[in-house]
């Protein structure tokens, strides 16, 4: 098909039109907003990976404690709210053990929080790399996921030894709805995928918004059924609580867990509905910024 | 051939000035602003106010009109209805000024930005360079970066372990590949990313710039895995101020002129338009005053002190720059680089070397004088630069301005044509 005589004229001849292969690729200026690469995203499988294996590595690199921090965390926390909340302000667990209680709580409610906080930064924490080379911008919002995951299964293995001595000392009362446990985990990284990827949008323009996610999820964690079962709220602050899709999951998870907890059908649809309307509003709106935001961040 | 890119008429437009205030409560307060009829709490002076209407002292300012004036206010055409096609096998250069809308292009075909309007369509696999070593992590080791890197210029893994061996070699940092890229000096960095990005299997590759990073070896080998990749039928954009590697490499090129596309074609046309393009033998090179150095013009000159751009062979070439020095800086040195458009630098000079005097504050202008009969006929780039030798850089404007010394009158006058050397030297030959 080359013809040398032709490839020393500045001017290109393109005479060849029914032998013309088909266009890999066409540059627009508007995308459709509700669409997924799939296709782009299972090919850069690699790079999720690879940026999976980065935030874990440089995590514990230099450190003297390493991967033991990963147990740490949960640890320490659900002792200092064992001695503030269980012993010195004495607030109820129905008849749980506190430490274990608290423990649930604290493993699982790391894991969406995690997921919503750094997803809301990717956008701003990666401006740099975002500005020079291109690939699927989900990529790293999934990645931030999955090494959340891996994260949560490194601290549920500690969880689960402290269940164990629970379960043989014979103090609480577990059955088999424990076994829905991945789909609670399933909706909580629905849920913090999808406010994550609404707030990552929205912080590219307004900057301040990073300020609100940072204590909103603390503020969040206190008004979630994690420190205390949501029986312990009076009337209409229960009714209130249980508009937040969290509480659901949280009473579902201790009930299969411990025995102990306000297990019901209809805050799980809710939680469901919304982990679900979420998503969808989340990664509408990540397109929509997605394009332009280099623009503008 | 086939055509590989084809670019219609694309144009990306840019908001000027800050996009809202910056905070949703600056915003909201402006729009509850607005909505009362007061005045914009956040314009800054001399913006035009955006409330017209009952509120509006001049009776006279017509609603639409100023409503038309606020549109337009704060847009830009970064680049507007450039339409190319290119076909694979070609090295095509893009070439501009400062501003003309090379990167911009660039980032579009890179998918990085969205145009405003247009269509590209591609075939076959692009791959961009814009910057060497994106997204290297300074605590993982050059090895996970490699792979990590790799996997973010588009690489499958298996890819980058079969090529891993070749890329360390390219890159030479062989013995340093398990240390932590922190550890790297700068140079390292450099070469290793650019290892990583010479070993791309793609069709299309599109390069903005990196020669201007690195030492001359580097830059070499930068030029000629380049050159190997159009010599295996691939197609490259490459873009650079580098008259010299653009004319080394490319065999077609582009000029973009504030952000249209003024000529493709002919390198060496293409390079002299690029020289010519508002040569009167003075460049205005900057507006903004807030470093410590900058050059502000630069212009050449005859020796009677006459706006030129082309000069005899026997006449000295003088070049005047005006520079802006905010405050004295110890050990401030102004060079001067004069390169043919050919490649190569012919030479460079050195503020010191003439006089040892500190450089003065405030905005003053040097002259400098190139001797005539050296420089033998042909195109010339001015690269100027400031710097605190082996510190720091100022301020360094490659490709400042252009100008070209003519055939007639020369000792060679009548090999006119031919390569006869850079410079004249006058030696001296005895029969004995």
């Amino acid at each position: 098909m080359r013809d040398n005589s032709v490839e020393h004229e500045p001017q290109v001849q393109l005479s060849f039109p029914q032998s013309e292969p088909a266009w890999t690729l066409t540059i627009v200026p508007n995308a459709s907003l509700i669409s997924v690469p799939f296709a782009e995203l299972w090919r850069y499988r690699d790079l999720l990976l690879l940026l999976v294996r980065r935030d874990f590595v440089s995590f514990y690199k230099q450190t003297i404690l390493g991967p033991i921090w990963f147990f740490l965390q949960p640890l320490l926390t659900a002792l200092m709210f064992y001695v503030i909340f269980g012993q010195i302000a004495g607030l109820s667990t129905n008849g749980a053990p506190k430490f274990l209680f608290y423990l649930v709580g604290v493993t699982f409610w790391s894991y969406f929080a995690e997921c919503f906080t750094k997803t809301s930064e990717s956008f701003t924490a990666n401006a740099q790399l975002l500005s020079k080379v291109y690939f699927p911008r989900l990529i790293i919002p999934l990645s931030i996921v999955v090494s959340n995951l891996l994260r949560f299964t490194i601290q549920l293995l500690l969880l689960i030894l402290v269940w164990i001595g629970h379960v043989v000392k014979g103090d609480i009362f577990p059955n088999a709805t424990l076994l829905l446990f991945p789909l609670y985990l399933l909706l909580m990284a629905s849920t913090g995928l999808g406010v994550g990827l609404i707030f990552a949008a929205a912080t590219t323009k307004y900057r301040d918004l990073r300020f609100l996610i940072v204590f909103g999820v603390q503020l969040l964690m206190y008004a979630t059924p994690i420190i205390y079962p949501i029986g312990l709220a009076p009337g209409k602050w229960r009714d209130l609580m249980l508009l937040n899709p969290l509480a659901p999951l949280f009473e579902s998870l201790r009930y299969g867990w411990l025995g102990i907890g306000d297990f019901s059908v209809g805050g799980l649809l809710w939680a469901t509905a919304f982990a679900f309307g979420v998503l969808v509003t989340g990664v509408l709106m990540f397109n929509v910024t997605e394009r332009s935001f280099i623009d503008t961040v | 051939m086939t055509v590989v890119i084809r670019i219609e008429k694309i144009a990306k437009q840019y908001r000027t000035g800050e996009i809202g205030t910056g905070t949703l409560s600056h915003d909201l307060q402006r729009s509850l602003a607005r909505l009362r009829g007061r005045p914009d709490p956040f314009a800054r002076l001399g913006d035009l106010n955006h409330q017209s209407g009952a509120s509006s002292k001049n009776p006279a300012i017509n609603g639409t009109e100023l409503q038309q004036e606020t549109k337009s206010a704060g847009y830009v055409w970064a680049i507007r209805d450039i339409t190319l096609d290119i076909a694979s096998g070609e090295v095509l250069g893009i070439i501009g000024r400062n501003g003309a809308g090379k990167s911009t292009l660039l980032k579009i075909l890179s998918r990085i930005t969205a145009p405003t309007s247009g269509r590209i369509q591609i075939r076959g696999r692009i791959a961009s360079l814009l910057e060497v070593g994106t997204g290297f992590h300074p605590e993982l080791t050059g090895r996970e970066n490699i792979f990590l890197n790799g996997a973010i210029l588009g690489m499958g893994r298996n890819e980058i372990s079969q090529r891993f061996e070749e890329i360390v070699e390219f890159s030479g940092c062989a013995k340093y590949i398990d240390t932590p890229v922190k550890r790297y000096s700068s140079g390292m960095t450099v070469r290793l990313g650019f290892a990583v990005a010479a070993h791309l299997e793609c069709d299309i590759l599109v390069v903005d710039e990196v020669l201007a990073v690195g030492d001359v070896e580097f830059q070499q080998r930068c030029i000629g895995k380049m050159k190997s990749v159009s010599d295996s039928g691939r197609c490259v954009l490459f873009v650079s101020h580098n008259m010299g590697a653009v004319s080394q490499l490319c065999n077609r090129c582009a000029l973009l002129e504030n952000g249209t596309l003024a000529y493709c074609g002919n390198v060496n046309q293409a390079i002299r338009k690029y020289l010519d393009s508002g040569n009167t033998g003075s460049v205005v090179l900057s507006e903004n005053l807030e470093n410590d150095f900058q050059f502000v013009s630069i212009s050449t000159c005859n020796p009677d002190r006459t706006l030129a751009s082309s000069f005899s062979f026997a006449s000295p070439v003088v070049i005047c720059f005006t520079y802006q020095l905010n405050c004295r800086i110890d050990g401030l040195e102004i060079g001067i680089r004069v390169i043919s458009t050919n490649g190569p630098m012919v030479f460079s000079t050195l503020r010191s070397h003439s006089t040892t005097q500190p450089v003065r504050v405030g905005r003053h202008t040097i002259e400098i004088t190139v001797p005539g009969e050296f420089l033998n006929p042909g195109d010339y780039t001015i690269d100027a630069g400031a710097h605190i030798p082996n510190q720091r850089m100022l301020d360094l404007r490659e490709s400042a301005i252009g100008f070209r010394i003519e055939e007639a009158g020369s000792p060679f006058s009548q090999y006119a044509g031919t390569q006869v050397g850079l410079v004249y030297c006058k030696c001296a030959w005895r029969d004995t």
